[in-house]
């Protein structure tokens, strides 16, 4: 045997280095699991021990069968059939968290469990929003962000066994996370709930992220970065520095969960909205535009409409969106100036916003017809067309006179999902409507029919959803500020929450609809994966050079 | 007492991040304005649409 034959036959770097990193990791959990006093930190220790353990198991049978070494000349699509998967999963569990939230709001008599304190509203509620953006919405985007990356780079992508690192280790991220919420583990700050060890995960997971898409833009072929992966590349790098400026915090101890913010008063106010609204615009908004610059062109057949304008939205809408968050905290001890700089900056977004959605919805001149023969490209017209609403809504409600009137209403809680549902939701959807043919290699979804249900289900519980929510905020809004003749409250806030019943069933029915609507899909997308698939795209373009055997 | 005061750092930050958020902006415009990269993004404006095949 050669010398170069035998080091073929070695386990590639990439999956010795993650061996290595489990194996460490596996026995660290297992020394904190052992030596911690608090019964919260052991838990999460059992479930790093379980992860690790699991993985460090999956490297040595894929080594010892030489079926880790990746083939440069293929696509990496495993690690995104895997994506899509999760991406189903996410959205059913996460909106099923949602509708029982709803469901404790409308009656709070049945549906609250004073032997399950894990079921409490306020561990719920932190559980849905977080399964929805970052289990849901986070998987979508990794997977999507792979596929989009390697396709529009000619390249496959960078780091060997790395991508399915970021897959599962972003899957333990949301599992560490999720299971502290519900045993009442959380630093209280909106959408960075989880404790210190959990942002520690995320970053690794993260930097790993960061580092396999740079490494697929680094070898592409193609000379340009496509315009989507410029939204993609933003939201990785922003995330990671909101994420590690919001967390930073020192724990009780080194086996404890429990730790404090560095910042406190108002400094700690302004850098959470900082980071809240920021992960709006950088997790919610910009990579879900990267979607649309790649989907929509595809899926209509038809070139982007501007490129031009797609770099000029690109640039605008970064250099905005940053500065927005103080219109979290009007009327706060937030200095007045901070206030109107966030509410500036917040209406000067609607000129990118609306660039960017008269961009989408431009592509698809020439292709209007299918609006009404494709399901999946009308899915993404109506996420497009809340994307626009969404995005108008926001500076409205930013204006300090506006925001005296809808803070801490239901017009807030209306607004944000007809952005998540209408936008985020709809334009996801659409995407794995897409790649789920792509990746299994059929030709289509196994059923249209099942895609019109769902959309015109969920479309019609979006709008239950949203209605009913403006018309509870805004009464909510004014009965807290109607007064008597005497210069009295008229209201006592009882009497606002009573007031709000009825929406409150209109929004349980919505957002039930809206979890419909996403059971159909999995159904029809575990119905695709199983149908006899197209052979002729089996076969690769080229015959491929086999393999080296494994080691023996 | 001289020296450094709030009012002077906040000065700065304001004014030259005006400038260099401005500056940095208008680049980005004339880049995506240039008429010379218009042959370039013409061709990128179609990438999505190329054949979607397995191998790289």
């Amino acid at each position: 045997m050669t010398e170069a034959q035998a080091r073929s036959d070695e386990a590639p770097f990439d999956a010795v280095v993650l061996y290595t990193f489990t194996g460490v990791a596996a026995l660290l959990s297992l020394l904190a699991t052992a030596f911690t006093k608090d019964p919260s930190f052991r838990f999460a220790g059992w479930t790093m021990l379980v992860a690790f353990l699991a993985g460090f198991l999956a490297l040595s049978v894929g080594m010892a069968s030489g079926r880790l070494r990746s083939d440069p000349t293929r696509y990496a699509d495993g690690v995104i059939r895997a994506g899509v998967i999760a991406t189903m999963f996410w959205a059913v569990a996460g909106l099923t968290a949602g509708v029982l939230a709803a469901a404790q709001l409308s009656w709070p008599g049945i549906f609250y469990f004073p032997d399950a304190p894990w079921l409490n509203f306020g561990r719920l509620r932190p559980l849905h929003t977080s399964a929805v953006i970052f289990a849901f919405g986070g998987n979508a985007l990794i997977c999507t962000s792979f596929y989009v990356v390697q396709r529009t780079c000619k390249a496959r992508l960078a780091g060997g066994v790395a991508p399915w690192f970021v897959f599962w280790g972003y899957q333990l991220f949301i599992v560490l996370a999720a299971t502290g919420y519900l045993a009442g583990i959380t630093q209280s700050k909106e959408y960075a709930e989880p404790e210190w060890y959990v942002d520690l995960w995320l970053t690794i997971v993260w930097v790993a992220y960061l580092l396999v898409f740079l490494g697929t833009i680094w070898k592409r072929k193609e000379p340009h970065i496509y315009v989507a992966n410029w939204f993609y590349l933003a939201f990785i790098v922003t995330i990671a520095i909101l994420h590690l400026v919001n967390n930073a915090a020192l724990p009780v101890g080194l086996l404890e969960a429990k730790s404090y913010s560095l910042y406190a008063g108002v400094q700690d106010a302004l850098i959470q909205w900082w980071y809240g609204h920021n992960a709006v615009a950088f997790f919610l908004t910009v990579p879900f535009l990267a979607m649309m610059y790649y989907f929509v062109p595809k899926r209509a057949e038809r070139p982007v409409y501007s490129y031009r304008l797609s770099i000029v939205h690109f640039w605008s809408l970064i250099f905005i969106y940053i500065w927005a968050g103080p219109h979290h905290l009007h009327y706060t001890a937030l200095p007045q100036w901070a206030q109107t700089l966030g509410m500036t900056f917040s209406i000067m977004l609607w000129m990118p916003s609306w660039g960017g959605m008269i961009n989408g919805f431009m592509t698809l001149s020439g292709a209007w017809d299918k609006v009404r023969t494709d399901p999946v490209i009308r899915m993404m017209v109506v996420a497009m067309a809340f994307y626009g609403m969404a995005t108008f809504e926001g500076p409205l409600m930013s204006i300090r006179a506006v925001n005296a009137l809808s803070h801490y209403t239901d017009w807030t809680v209306g607004h944000v999902h007809s952005g998540a549902l209408g936008w985020n939701g709809f334009i996801t959807f659409a995407c794995v409507y897409c790649l789920v043919p792509w990746l299994w290699k059929k030709e289509r979804m196994w059923s249209s029919a099942l895609i019109e249900w769902h959309f015109w289900i969920a479309t019609t519980g979006i709008l239950l959803y949203i209605s009913s929510m403006w018309v509870s905020g805004v009464m909510e809004g004014l009965m807290w500020r109607e007064y008597t003749p005497q210069g009295y409250l008229a209201n006592a806030f009882v009497e606002t929450v009573a007031a709000k019943h009825i929406p409150n069933i209109i929004r349980t029915l919505g957002g039930l609809m809206f979890l419909s609507g996403a059971l159909i899909m999995s159904y029809n997308v575990w119905r695709t994966i199983r149908m006899p698939g197209d052979v002729k795209a089996e076969l690769p373009a080229a015959a491929p050079a086999p393999l080296p055997a494994a080691a023996e | 007492m001289t020296g450094l005061v709030y009012e002077d750092v906040a000065r700065f930050a304001q004014q030259g991040g005006t400038i260099y958020f401005g500056l940095v902006f208008a680049a980005g415009l004339i880049y995506a304005l240039w008429p010379h990269h218009k042959e370039d993004f013409d061709r990128l404006a179609q990438l999505p649409l190329e054949e979607d095949r397995d191998d790289v």
